[in-house]
Formats: C-alpha cells, sequence, structure tokens
C-alpha cells in the first residue's frame, strides 16, 4: 500500500496539537513560577524583577501565615478524606442492594458534585448564617447551643468540611459501587455456608476485595481536596481571621491581593511539590498494595 | 438471601436520610429564591409561604444576568469544542499506538494546582492585551476540558474492537478516513460524556476566570459572586442568581444521568 506522507505521520499529527497545548500553557507557566520564586517583583512598570535567590523561600519560612496555612491545608484535607471515605463506603454498600426509586436517589446523590461550587458556597453561607440560617434551628429544635459556624475561627473549617463532604462524597460512593458492582460472587456464597455474619463478610471479603478501588477513590479526592478553592473563597475568603486560609487562598492573596509575585511563586512551587509528592507516593502505595494483595 | 424485616426498614429509613441530607441544600436554595427578604430573615413558616418571583425578576433587570448567561455559554462551549477538536485525535492515536507515556503528561494537567498557572498566564496575558478576552478564558478553560477529554476517550477507544479498523483498511480507507468515517460516528456515547463534563467544569470555573475575566467577559460564577459584596445581604436574589446558575448544569446532569455518571467513574477507576 502507498501511503502519503499525511498518513505515515497520522499518530503524530495527532497527538502534537494536543501535546504543544499542553505544554505551552502547562510546561511554560511551571517553569516561569519557579524561575520568577528567585526574584523579587510586583508587576509594577517602573521596577523590574530583582533576583533575590532563595531569600522567598527564607521569608516564607520565617512567615507564621504561611504555617498556619499549611496547617489548615492538612487539618482541612484529613478530616475531608477519612470522613469521605468512610461515608462513601457505607453509602455505596447501602446504595448498591436493590430497591424501589434507587434510580431517584442516585440522581439526586449526583447533584452536589455537578452544581456549580460557588452557587453552592452561597446556598450553604444561608444555611449556616447563625441568627437566620437553618442549622442552628435545627440545632435549638434538637435543644443543643447554636454555633458560629463560618464565622467562628474554631468552627470555620469542621464547616467547610461538611460542605466539602456533601459535595464529594457522592463521588467516592459512586467509585466504589463501580467496584462493588465487579465483586465475584464465590466468597460469599462460601461465607454463607460457614454462616459467616453480614459484619464479617464485610471485614474479611468486601473490605479487602475492595481495597484498590478505595485506594484510587481516595487519591483522586487527595488530590482535588488539597486544591480545593471555590467553596472556602467563595464562602469565607479565608477569614475569620485567616483561620481558613489554605495554600491555595494564601498564594492567591499573595499573589493577585498583595503583588507579590515572587513570594506568591515560592510558595506555589512548595505547594505544587506538596501535591505532586503526595500523588506520587499515593500512587506506590497502590502498587506496593496491589503487589502484595495479588 | 432474605434480611430480616427490621434490617430492611433501618436500610430504607438510612437511605431516605442520605436523600434529605445530599438534596436539603438544593431545596432550601430554590425555596429561598422565591421568598422576600423579610420571609427570609423571618424565623416563622419555613416551607409555607406566597412565593414571589421578584428576585428573579430583579437580578435580570437590574444586573445584565443575560450578558453573563452568554459569556459563561460562549466560553464553556468554545473551550469544549476546541478540546474535542485536540483532544479526540490525540485520544485515538495513543490509544491505538500505545503511546501511554504521553497520555500521561497530558493528565499531569489533572494533578497539578491550577493556581500554578494563574501567575505566569496573567503576566503573559496581560502583555499580549488577552486579559478580559474569551481568547484567554476559553484557553485557560481548555487546561481542564482537554486532559479530562483525552481521559475519558482513551478509555473508549481502547474498548472499541480494532477490527471496525482492519475492515475500513481493507476497503480502501486511509487511517485518517478511518478515524474520520468510521471511528468517530460510532463514538458517540463517549463523545457526549466527555464533551458534558467538559462543559460543566468550564461553565463551574471560578479560579480561571477571577483573574482572567473582566468588564466585558465576566462569566456567571464571578458575577454571582461579586453580587454578595454589597453591605447587607439580599439573600433573595443571591438564591435566584445561585439557581440560574445551578440550573442549566442540573438540567443536563438530570436528562443525562447515565453519561454523566459513567464519565466521572470511568475516568477516575482508569487513571
Amino acid at each position: 500500500m502507498q501511503y502519503s506522507w499525511f498518513n505515515r505521520n497520522l499518530k503524530w499529527i495527532y497527538t502534537l496539537p494536543a501535546v504543544i497545548f499542553v505544554l505551552l500553557m502547562m510546561l511554560f507557566p511551571i517553569i516561569y513560577t519557579f524561575r520568577i520564586s528567585f526574584y523579587e517583583w510586583s508587576m509594577s512598570a517602573t521596577t523590574p524583577p530583582l533576583f533575590v535567590g532563595l531569600s522567598n523561600y527564607i521569608a516564607l519560612f520565617k512567615d507564621e501565615r504561611f504555617w498556619h496555612a499549611t496547617g489548615s491545608t492538612f487539618y482541612f484535607t484529613i478530616m475531608a478524606l477519612g470522613l469521605e471515605v468512610i461515608l462513601g463506603i457505607a453509602i455505596a454498600l447501602l446504595l448498591s442492594r436493590e430497591f424501589k426509586g434507587k434510580n431517584i436517589v442516585k440522581t439526586v446523590f449526583l447533584l452536589p458534585m455537578v452544581a456549580t461550587p460557588v452557587a453552592m458556597g452561597l446556598v450553604w453561607m444561608l444555611i449556616y448564617e447563625p441568627t437566620i440560617g437553618v442549622a442552628n434551628m435545627m440545632l435549638k429544635s434538637m435543644g443543643l447551643q447554636p454555633l458560629l459556624w463560618l464565622a467562628s475561627p474554631n468552627q470555620v473549617i469542621p464547616s467547610l468540611v461538611i460542605v466539602d463532604v456533601w459535595q464529594w462524597t457522592p463521588m467516592i460512593a459512586l467509585i466504589i459501587m463501580a467496584g462493588l458492582a465487579t465483586l465475584p460472587t464465590d466468597p460469599y456464597e462460601a461465607a454463607d455456608v460457614d454462616g459467616a455474619t453480614a459484619w464479617r463478610k464485610f471485614v474479611s471479603i468486601t473490605l479487602p476485595l475492595l481495597k484498590p478501588t478505595i485506594i484510587v477513590a481516595a487519591m483522586l479526592r487527595l488530590i482535588d481536596v488539597l486544591k480545593t478553592f471555590d467553596i472556602i473563597y467563595a464562602t469565607t475568603q479565608g477569614g475569620p481571621n485567616f483561620a481558613s486560609e489554605t495554600l491555595n487562598l494564601y498564594g492567591y492573596v499573595l499573589g493577585f491581593q498583595y503583588f507579590k509575585l515572587g513570594m506568591a511563586s515560592s510558595l506555589l512551587v512548595i505547594f505544587f511539590a506538596l501535591v505532586m509528592g503526595l500523588t506520587l507516593f499515593m500512587i506506590w502505595m497502590r502498587k506496593r498494595l496491589e503487589g502484595t494483595s495479588s | 438471601m432474605k434480611p430480616k424485616k427490621g434490617l430492611r426498614f433501618i436500610q430504607m429509613l438510612l437511605t431516605f436520610l442520605v436523600l434529605i441530607a445530599f438534596g436539603f441544600p438544593f431545596v432550601w436554595m430554590l425555596l429561598a429564591s422565591f421568598k422576600t427578604q423579610s420571609q427570609i430573615l423571618s424565623t416563622g413558616d419555613m416551607f409555607i409561604f406566597k412565593p414571589t418571583f421578584h428576585n428573579y425578576v430583579s437580578v435580570f433587570k437590574e444586573y445584565d444576568f443575560l450578558k453573563f448567561i452568554w459569556n459563561s455559554f460562549l466560553v464553556a462551549a468554545g473551550s469544549t469544542l476546541l478540546s474535542l477538536v485536540l483532544g479526540l485525535p490525540a485520544a485515538y492515536a495513543i490509544a491505538r499506538h500505545h503511546l501511554h507515556k504521553l497520555g500521561l503528561l497530558i493528565l499531569v494537567a489533572r494533578i497539578i494546582p491550577g493556581i500554578t498557572f494563574l501567575i505566569p498566564w496573567f503576566i503573559l496575558f496581560s502583555k499580549i492585551h488577552l486579559v478580559d478576552t474569551y481568547t484567554a478564558l476559553i484557553l485557560s478553560h481548555m487546561l481542564v476540558g482537554l486532559p479530562f477529554i483525552i481521559w475519558i476517550m482513551i478509555s473508549f477507544f481502547e474498548a472499541l474492537p480494532t477490527e471496525i479498523e482492519e475492515s475500513g483498511l481493507i476497503d480502501g480507507c486511509t487511517h485518517h478516513q478511518v478515524f474520520l468515517r468510521i471511528i468517530l460516528p460510532i463514538s458517540g456515547p463517549g463523545v457526549i460524556t466527555a464533551s458534558l463534563l467538559s462543559f460543566i467544569f468550564s461553565w463551574n470555573n471560578f479560579m480561571f476566570s477571577v483573574i482572567l475575566a473582566g468588564d466585558k467577559t465576566k462569566t456567571l460564577p464571578i458575577a454571582v459572586f461579586n453580587f454578595m459584596s454589597y453591605s447587607e445581604i439580599n439573600w433573595g436574589a443571591l438564591m435566584a442568581a445561585a439557581c440560574i446558575i445551578t440550573l442549566p448544569v442540573l438540567i443536563i446532569a438530570l436528562v443525562s444521568q447515565r453519561y454523566v455518571v459513567s464519565g466521572l467513574s470511568a475516568g477516575a477507576v482508569k487513571g
């Protein structure tokens, strides 16, 4: 068969535009951010960027607000991820059985994931409003003390965790439901013969078989929880008194409110390294676990 | 295996609770959008009240909401279309020629915090006068849409049997013609899934637009957010705006539920 030049090089003609686009839009900014992190620059036309070596990084390490943001990022991530995984597994088990109206429940369950985060942030602000919010009305009707929710430095992160759990537990549950559908039936039949309880079957059969699926779901969520921006920015903008300021938000504030582009860039380099590092660690864990289980 | 009656009752109760918990914020948003400010501020009847359309009327009359809807639509549709043009051939070549390293490079875009791109983009786009243009917004939103489309389509194309292509080649088609005339037409479900999710992600995007959009190109999330920064929050209008922005994606999700679920979980499990 006689092939034209076009058809001989088809696989590169097909892939190159996408690859070039991604490299231009992604790789260039990363390299640029890395470079700028060694400069002091406020984007003013009169003062050019000034090379300052590592001083942006040193300044960050001496900056209390940076350490606070790092702490908040981990606090938020660990709480949200933990709750989402546990609730996700529980809800997946609950919804995977057959019952009337299953499709309606699954559809409602899907909506938080696709709903616009900024709009949802506003709705949760109304729900959490200390005097008129329905959250406090429910607490009062149960005879409990009303809370300040987003307005209190101590309660703001747990309140935001609830929003994240509301929005993203469905994703973990959906992935686990897909995993549950592919589980083999023989181990369960054998367990029934042995007269195992439902809890025992869950612990010794379902959970071990689901482990790879759970890890994948948790990994995807970890990557995104670390980067949470929309909900926090739309509801508290990092407040009250910086209590809910995560690394993502502090980077944004440094860059686009204070115009400390160099320092913002060095924070973003650290943040980038953190997300990449944790992702690679999770991939390594998954490989190791899969290696031992098979 | 028959679960006992008591157990089934508890399961039903729990399912009902899940339904309430995850559906409630939507119900609350919808209800509040039809309430007057004083109805929202009073703690009296929360579910029974005389609905008013005033909030919706004021959102469209006093603020330029039609324009924001148009901006959002243009950016979401534009970035999805361009991502399809770049992404479909790339995903096909990656799937058929096992170029998985290349695929991985593109997927890294999903892992990297989006905010890392923002400062360089802002500087670059300012220099070439692209801030506050649809071009800048579409390009930035493509970095979310393109990896997702490629991700979903790689697994879709890999699942297609290779015999389809072989028969096309025997009939005298070139590889390019096979892709355009045979593969693409039968890939409808995959393309729909990928396009819907790309559209939704762009429609919802806040972080890129808040920096790169300006007065002319302001998208809905930014408009709704700016709405809030008045001395006293007008909750009714705010909830009406929230309903307007959420409604299109909820309708898309409800109508194409099957596609959206398969897209969200396919992308996840294969990753």
